[in-house]
This record gives C-alpha cells, sequence and structure tokens, in this order.
C-alpha cells in the first residue's frame, strides 16, 4: 500500500466518473460561455465599456461557475457511501481529499482556462492581457476549488445547503477575484501586473497546504 | 497450555445518547480473534449508532473503544478493520472491476486477488459490467468482495444479509467462518439468525 498510489487511484476514478457523467462537465462550463455572451447582448453597441469591463465579466462568470461545480465535488459519493471508505483508508484523508479536489479542478476548471482566451476575444480585450488572464485562471480556478472544497464539506450532509454554501464560500473567493480581475486589468493598459500575480500565487500555495486538512475534518463530521 | 489469546477489540463504558433518548449506556465487551459479536435488538435500539461508534464515524458519549490497547484514533486500527455498511460504498457507473481496484488501492492488499475474490463471492463473469446493471444482492456481495480483498482483522458489517437469497446468506456465512478460522473477528447486526459452525458467538442484546 502506498500513498501515492491510493493519489491517483483516488484522481482516475474521479476522471473516469466525470467521463461517464458528461453533463458534470458540460454545465459549468456551458454556464460560463452563456454569461459571457449574454454581456455583450445586454450591453449593446458599446465596445469602449466592454472592453473596460471584460476582465471583470470574465472573473465573475468563472467564480460563479466554480460556484455551480462545487456541490458534485463530494455529493454522489456522500450518497452513495463511499466517502465513508474513502475516510476509512488507512491513508491520511486529507491527502486522499487534496486528490478529488484536483480531479474536480481538472474537470471543471480546466475547461474555462482552455475556452477562455476565445471569450476574451469575443468581448474584445486587448491582445496584450490575453496572456495574464490565462496566468490568473490557471493560478485562481484551483484557488476557487480548494476553498470551496471546505464549503461543501460542511455542507453536504445538509439537504439544502446551496445558500449557505453560497455565504460560507462568496466571502473567501473575493480577494481571488480582486487581485485576478485587477491584474488583467493592468495587463490591458500596458503596466505591470507582478504583484497582483504574485499574490495569487502566494494564496495558490496557503490553498494548496492549508485547505486540505479543514475539509477532511469537516467531512468525517458531516457523514455522523 | 496455550497462552491465553489477547484481546484485540475492547469497548469500555460505551454510551450512545440520541435526541435526549438514552441508546445504551455503560456498555463493554471484550473481543478476542476467531471470535463474533452479534448485536440484536429492535429497530432505533442503537446497533448501527454502535457500529458506527466502533468505525469511529461518531465519537460515543462516553467510554472509549481500544485496538490493540490503544485508542482507536491513535493507533493502526484503520489498517485492521474493513467496514460494510447499509450502503453498498460502490459507484454505480463504474464497473465491478474498477470498484474494486479503487478499493484495493485504498487499503494493503489481502488475501485474495480481485478475479479469486470475485469467483468466492459468484460474480467471477461480471467484471467488466457496470454497477448499476447488477441487481441489489449482486451489489451487496460485491461490496462483501471488499472484505476480500484488502488486508483486515475486523469485520464491521451492517445488516450483511439484506437484499441476499439463501445461497449468498449461506455464501457469507461460510465466508464469515472462514474469517474467523483465520484468526479475524466480526462484529455484525443481522435480523436472520446466524449459523455458524464451530465459531464463538458473544451475543449483546441493545433492546
Amino acid at each position: 500500500m502506498s500513498l501515492s498510489h491510493a493519489f491517483f487511484a483516488i484522481i482516475r476514478r474521479d476522471l473516469l466518473l466525470a467521463l461517464r457523467r458528461r453533463s458534470e462537465i458540460a454545465n459549468p462550463l456551458l454556464f460560463f460561455i452563456l454569461v459571457i455572451t449574454l454581456f455583450p447582448l445586454g450591453i449593446g453597441a458599446q465596445p469602449n465599456l466592454l472592453q473596460a469591463i471584460a476582465p471583470g465579466i470574465i472573473w465573475v462568470s468563472a467564480l460563479l461557475a466554480a460556484m455551480l461545480s462545487l456541490d458534485s465535488l463530494f455529493r454522489s459519493d456522500f450518497d452513495d457511501g463511499s466517502l465513508e471508505q474513502i475516510l476509512l483508508s488507512p491513508h491520511p484523508a486529507s491527502i486522499l481529499v487534496l486528490a478529488k479536489i484536483i480531479a474536480h479542478w481538472l474537470v471543471t476548471g480546466l475547461p474555462l482556462l482552455i475556452i477562455a482566451p476565445l471569450l476574451a476575444i469575443f468581448l474584445g480585450m486587448p491582445a496584450q492581457s490575453l496572456g495574464i488572464l490565462l496566468l490568473t485562471l490557471l493560478l485562481g480556478t484551483p484557488v476557487l476549488s480548494l476553498i470551496g472544497a471546505i464549503g461543501v464539506a460542511l455542507t453536504v450532509g445538509l439537504r439544502r445547503g446551496g445558500m449557505i454554501l453560497s455565504l460560507l464560500v462568496l466571502p473567501l473567493y473575493v480577494p481571488v477575484l480582486i487581485f485576478a480581475s485587477n491584474a488583467v486589468e493592468m495587463a490591458g493598459s500596458g503596466l505591470p501586473a507582478n504583484a497582483q500575480i504574485n499574490i495569487l500565487i502566494s494564496i495558490l500555495f496557503m490553498a494548496l497546504v492549508l485547505a486540505p486538512w479543514p475539509t477532511a475534518a469537516a467531512l468525517k463530521m458531516s457523514i455522523n | 497450555m496455550a497462552a491465553k489469546p489477547t484481546c484485540l477489540l475492547q469497548g469500555a463504558g460505551l454510551s450512545c445518547i440520541r435526541d435526549d433518548r438514552v441508546l445504551f449506556e455503560g456498555l463493554a465487551f471484550e473481543l478476542f480473534p476467531g471470535q463474533v459479536l452479534l448485536l440484536e435488538g429492535k429497530n432505533g435500539s442503537g446497533k448501527t449508532s454502535l457500529l458506527r461508534i466502533l468505525c469511529g464515524f461518531r465519537e460515543p458519549d462516553a467510554g472509549q473503544v481500544f485496538w490493540r490497547g490503544e485508542a482507536i484514533n491513535d493507533g493502526q486500527y484503520y489498517a485492521d478493520m474493513a467496514y460494510v455498511g447499509h450502503l453498498d460504498g460502490v459507484k454505480k457507473e463504474l464497473t465491478v472491476l474498477e470498484n474494486l481496484k479503487v478499493s484495493l488501492a485504498l487499503g494493503r492488499s489481502g488475501q485474495y486477488s480481485i478475479q479469486q475474490a470475485l469467483t468466492k463471492v459468484h460474480l467471477a463473469d461480471y467484471d467488466d459490467v457496470l454497477v448499476q446493471a447488477l441487481s441489489a444482492g449482486q451489489k451487496r456481495r460485491l461490496s462483501l468482495a471488499r472484505l476480500l480483498i484488502t488486508q483486515n482483522i475486523v469485520w464491521i458489517l451492517d445488516e450483511p444479509f439484506t437484499s441476499l437469497d439463501k445461497q449468498g446468506i449461506a455464501l457469507i456465512e461460510s465466508l464469515m467462518s472462514e474469517h474467523c478460522a483465520n484468526g479475524g473477528m466480526i462484529v455484525l447486526t443481522s435480523h436472520h439468525d446466524i449459523e455458524l459452525h464451530g465459531v464463538d458467538v458473544q451475543r449483546i442484546n441493545l433492546s
């Protein structure tokens, strides 16, 4: 029994499950695309305004898409008893939980990253800020999954935990939103965005190290 | 004279209170290798709660559970136990084989290989079948196959005979006898009368 074997077995299992339940991947992505395409229609023929608010639109949509996908992180494992089996494993629960979060990000976060440049061009975002946009999404969306996991773990035992989940998680998403959209804005006006990027990197590492423990502890509480 | 076997699993002064109702109080037991602990009692008498306390899912309201003399949350208890509860704990979108591979990765490989375990529970030809296509009894046998592929000493089984037919029940009983003969231990709840030949069965009635 090796921990890395268990770690990759969980990632593999969750990716396989996502492949067999495609709507789980498609829903958040579709939501992301729909919200962003609706903005130009709502704002009308004002390309400058659209260009100015494009970073905010993309990041707010990404954040809401991430929220929408959170519930699927532990729900089915909780309902069919697989979660009990994972927590009873002799391996540290926090590491196994981290594997689940990584798989969840690969399924729900990575597709946003792939489609985002296309949508950014659609909103008229200047080409020089595309790189920074991708970088902020690469650093920021894993944080959304990691922080969200704590909230889901706390609310998965409640039948209608959706409202509480948003109240718990949204305030913690705000720093990511502020620094990420600000970085893209700076890049758009030709200014360096190093400070914001560095802060995002540090938030990501902090979340990576600190989020799995409370998530595992909260899951143990939830299955009680 | 042979040395007295040491008690591995021990409950001391266990109490469980649910919604201001005392389900049990001051419950104590000692379980030795090769023994079966059968929990009996009416519905709602706290059988499942006691099993969940033994799994560490629930804190007892008083008392403690010990494994090899250490509290279960500190020692290496989780490497030695396996649990099959009300829920089968298998993913219905995965095949039988994929499910068992994940269970195997989460524990230590045990006495039987996956193929041998599937043959034992009469699911040998089903390894590529999605679990959602299995019947309730087949799913139950699949979740019990998990006990065979991982290395463990204590089995904690919550109503293991649910949705099994007569043959299935006899099959599980023979697996349980074999496990006990090899020095394993079982804690279970059951509405059925179990027939285990040559196995020392302790009974606790919770009602």
